[in-house]
């Protein structure tokens, strides 16, 4: 008899598995480079380049050295992380060609971990043991914090040193028992890559006299399903910046090696295909997806389970399926983050919805800025067809499925679906009405399903882990994890999973380690272009689709732009409408006359000639496009200027007074400075002016030529005394 | 109409052929034997400028008569698109990401720098082909900000006073 789906794939990644496992068995130590186009950004080519050197001139052959994607640490980045079975995973930040050095010479050759480059350096993993509680909705907090609590005390009676054993709290492993909620809570133990199961005080017992005690795994409590976090925990789990997070979506990022199919097989990548071709259910794949409550991660919010069974329903044999990677919005980088660290997870979410939809082709429409993506995509498409998990008869089921690459050529408006279906036919990226949409008369008249990156890298994670999990990591209305791309004032830039319903205060400060400099946090900018500012009286609302449109912002991709006091929001306004007065398609009057109208008013207030008068049009003007353009783009540009008209209003009033002043001191125009009685007459200014508009004599004080200043601030920035004033 | 039954076409095809490479003029085939040849045109036109360095008038034309599609699709899709340049570009390209957290860590004033030290503005190139300048949208390297791209070179945390120098290193001679 034939083998099934599941054999076949079973076979294929326990074959992955055993290469990985006879590479690895190989190495006493494992080298691992981020590689992705942040990481190379900052060097990590270089240090790539510098542990081959290393290697080759040392002649090890027990030192292997590989690439990850990005972990999305951006402001640590190169990460290098230094593998030892039996150990604690040691990471490295920030590592240059000098730092690779003593790395190989005293951690690598010499065992010593170089401590002072580590990632977060204070609280890298310096302890034998670490146990990690999984603090997450479904174990439950009344759970897992009083286990947690008496483990710890458990251990202090036992006299285990506390250097020798660490007690931490994580965030979902997957695991969750559907019937079992409330009643046991998981622990992942490292180094030893062990999930338990606990659910009372003599597990607990159990496991500081066989594990703690005696280096033995308890196997009754042992859990032997793979958890969806655990390569991710067991890696970078002691660093607090990724242990607050909810890793679902990414993963695999910074986990496998992109390029490698074995690594990924041996993750579970591909099994979620093989469980649905198995079942040979289409309709059964939709309700799980749809009971999921997952929803469109490019920003639309529209329930995925719902589209795709608009797509399965609608009439026509031949169907598409397409894959938004058209990451446009200023200051998002998670799709493009998510396919250079793992292409496997988006392809395989990709066949299962073409799976689900009755589709046998299907298109990633990519920006032409991301070249390392396409690289990566490409090889993985290729990687995946010689393994049979693409193209005819995928892995044996009878079921066709092809997907190919097209690129973008710089055009923000392909994000919108219309626009993009016009853009892989080869035309302009316009859009056009709807409905018609996609779903019904899409690519080529087609029915057509359009899904972001990040959508489908959660399709197979609900396929392995059930729907029910996932719903249940969300909110009510949203299930499941969003990935943002944190970016701005905040002190750990990069990519935060967090599930729905997480306070911004959780994003900013838990993870995000607060406001750099000491500063006041202003506002936190969300969803792009399209989107609107949120104020520090906000940050306890819980994120998710919903709230944030109820306060007049976004989700959108994911973008979370943090500003301090420094920042204007009148200038960022008039930045977003830049933006969005630039990528107008031009089509319909009310977005490309709109929006240039509307930066007008803009730039004549930030440019110290605005008007009172000029609120109002403001208002009225963007209400205007709001409603009569035609796409998703003109109907949301003027979010910028309504959310922080209606939250800022006194400061754009500022602008606008008789006295024209920007409170945030940013609108050059509209600052002036002048030199007060703190002036000891120390000359530092008068030098340094750059139209040398400053003077007086040595020890008197000095005097500002207002007609001649330019207001480059450098005589702010330079005084010593505070003799300088600004307004 | 199909071209290849006028009498000229010999010639055209020739001409069309010439103002191409034969890489290009064999993709262009590849195209056409797939479904939706036209489909394939945003990526004929990306071949087309990482030869030449942009798209001229003389290799637009040549496309859209080996594609098959009118010129004035061709020469429509290449000026909708801001990835396609319409004239030579500088010995090295300097993209000023002016994304959102670039943007508020001064990329502004980056800009102004390299504004002032090239004499050029956004979209133009020195008179001596060596640079021209160019803003871009957001290079999605945000925590690296304010980032500037040379050619394919990522430079990391530009400050304005960086930037002489970092000119001076690109036209120096490479050490020997």
């Amino acid at each position: 008899m034939a083998a099934s789906v599941m054999e076949r794939y079973r076979e294929q990644a326990a074959a992955a598995r055993e290469r990985v496992q006879a590479a690895e068995g190989a190495a006493r130590v494992r080298i691992q480079v981020g590689s992705a186009t942040c990481e190379n950004a900052a060097g990590a080519a270089d240090v790539y380049d510098e542990f081959r050197k290393h290697i080759r001139a040392t002649g090890r052959t027990d030192v292997a050295l590989r690439r990850t994607g990005c972990t999305g640490r951006c402001s640590c980045e190169p990460i290098v992380g230094v593998l030892v079975p039996g150990q604690m995973p040691v990471k490295y930040e920030k590592v240059d060609r000098a730092r690779a050095h003593e790395i190989f010479t005293q951690h690598v050759l010499n065992g010593t971990p170089v401590r002072p480059y580590t990632l977060d350096a204070d609280e890298s993993g310096t302890h034998g043991l670490e146990f990690f509680f999984c603090g997450a909705a479904r174990c439950g907090r009344e759970l897992t914090e009083p286990l947690q609590r008496t483990f710890e005390e458990k251990l202090r009676a036992a006299g285990v040193p506390p250097e020798r054993v660490a007690v931490r709290q994580a965030n979902c492993f997957g695991l969750c028992d559907p019937l079992g909620t409330g009643r046991a809570t998981r622990v992942l133990v490292r180094p030893d890559k062990v999930v338990y199961t606990l659910s009372s005080p003599e597990d607990l017992d159990a496991i500081i006299a066989e594990h703690v005690g005696q280096g033995r795994v308890v196997e009754r409590l042992r859990v032997a399903d793979e958890a969806v976090g655990r390569g991710f925990f067991e890696l970078y789990g002691d660093v607090s910046f990724f242990r607050r997070q909810t890793r679902v979506a990414l993963r695999n990022s910074g986990v496998i090696d992109p390029e490698s199919l074995d690594e990924a097989l041996r993750q579970r990548a591909f099994e979620a295909l093989a469980r649905v071709l198995e079942r040979g259910d289409p309709a059964a794949v939709r309700a799980e997806v749809r009971r999921a409550r997952l929803r469109g991660r490019g920003g639309g919010g529209y329930l995925t389970g719902l589209k795709w069974d608009q797509a399965a329903a609608a009439a026509g044999d031949e169907k598409f399926i397409i894959c938004n990677a058209d990451e446009g919005d200023p200051g998002a980088f998670m799709d493009r983050s998510m396919l250079e660290g793992d292409p496997f997870a988006v392809i395989e979410g990709m066949l299962i919805g073409a799976y689900a939809i009755g589709a046998h082709q299907g298109f990633f429409y990519v920006r032409a800025e991301y070249p390392l993506a396409v690289r990566r995509i490409e090889r993985a498409l290729e990687l995946c067809r010689a393994a049979g998990l693409l193209g005819r008869d995928i892995l044996g089921s009878g079921f066709d499925c092809d997907l190919e690459i097209r690129l973008g050529a710089g055009a923000f408006v392909c994000g919108e679906e219309t626009a993009l279906i016009h853009s892989i036919e080869g035309e302009r990226g316009q859009p056009r009405i709807r409905p018609p949409y996609p779903t019904t008369a899409g690519l080529w008249g087609r029915p057509t399903c359009i899904n972001n990156v990040e959508t489908f890298a959660n399709v197979p994670a609900i396929i392995l882990y059930g729907a029910d999990w996932f719903a249940q990591l969300g909110t009510e209305a949203s299930g499941g994890t969003k990935v943002f791309a944190l970016a701005g004032k905040v002190q750990h830039t990069g990519l935060v999973e967090v599930p729905m319903g997480t306070t911004l205060r959780e994003v900013v400060f838990d993870i995000g380690g607060g406001i750099r400099g000491g500063k006041r946090l202003k506002a936190v900018q969300t969803g792009g272009p399209a989107g609107g500012c949120l104020r520090a009286e906000d940050l306890d609302t819980p994120v998710d689709f919903d709230t944030l449109q109820a306060r007049g912002s976004i989700m959108g991709s994911g973008g979370m732009i943090v500003l301090d006091e420094d920042d204007c929001v009148v200038d960022l306004a008039r930045y977003y409408l830049t933006f969005s007065q630039h990528e107008s398609c031009g089509k319909c009057t009310p977005c490309r006359e709109g929006t240039k109208r509307m930066l007008e008013i803009l730039e004549r207030i930030t440019g110290g000639q605005g008007r009172p008068e000029d609120l109002e049009r403001l208002e009225r003007l963007a209400r205007l496009v709001r409603t009569s353009s035609l796409c998703g783009l003109g109907r949301a540009a003027p979010n910028p200027v309504l959310s922080t008209l209606r939250y800022f209003r006194s400061e754009y009033e500022a602008h606008v007074a008789a006295e024209r002043t920007c409170p945030a001191h940013k609108c050059r125009a509209l600052l002036r400075f002048e030199i007060n009685e703190k002036c000891v007459g120390c000359t530092l200014c008068a030098r340094r002016c750059p139209v040398t508009c400053i003077s007086g004599e040595r020890r008197q004080r000095h005097v500002i030529d207002q007609g001649r200043c330019i207001r480059c601030g450098v005589c702010f920035e330079v005084c010593r005394f505070e003799a300088v004033a600004r307004r | 109409m199909n071209p290849a039954t006028t009498d000229n076409w010999a010639q055209v095809e020739a001409a069309a052929q010439a103002a191409l490479t034969p890489e290009i003029v064999s993709f262009i085939a590849a195209c056409r034997a797939k479904p939706h040849p036209e489909s394939h045109l945003i990526a004929v036109l990306h071949r087309v400028q990482e030869h030449f360095g942009y798209l001229g008038q003389a290799q637009m034309d040549a496309v859209a008569q080996l594609l098959r599609v009118p010129a004035a699709r061709v020469s429509g899709v290449a000026t909708f698109y801001h990835y396609f340049r319409l004239q030579p570009r500088g010995r090295f390209m300097i993209n000023v990401c002016m994304g959102t957290a670039c943007y508020v860590k001064g990329a502004d004033r980056v800009a102004a720098r390299f504004r002032e030290e090239l004499g050029i503005d956004f979209g133009q190139t020195t008179t001596d082909g060596q640079f021209s300048l160019h803003d871009a949208a957001c290079l999605g390297t945000c925590g690296l900000a304010p980032v500037v791209m040379i050619n394919d070179k990522v430079y990391p945390r530009v400050t304005p006073d960086q930037v002489p120098g970092l000119l001076e290193s690109l036209t120096a001679p490479a050490p020997a």
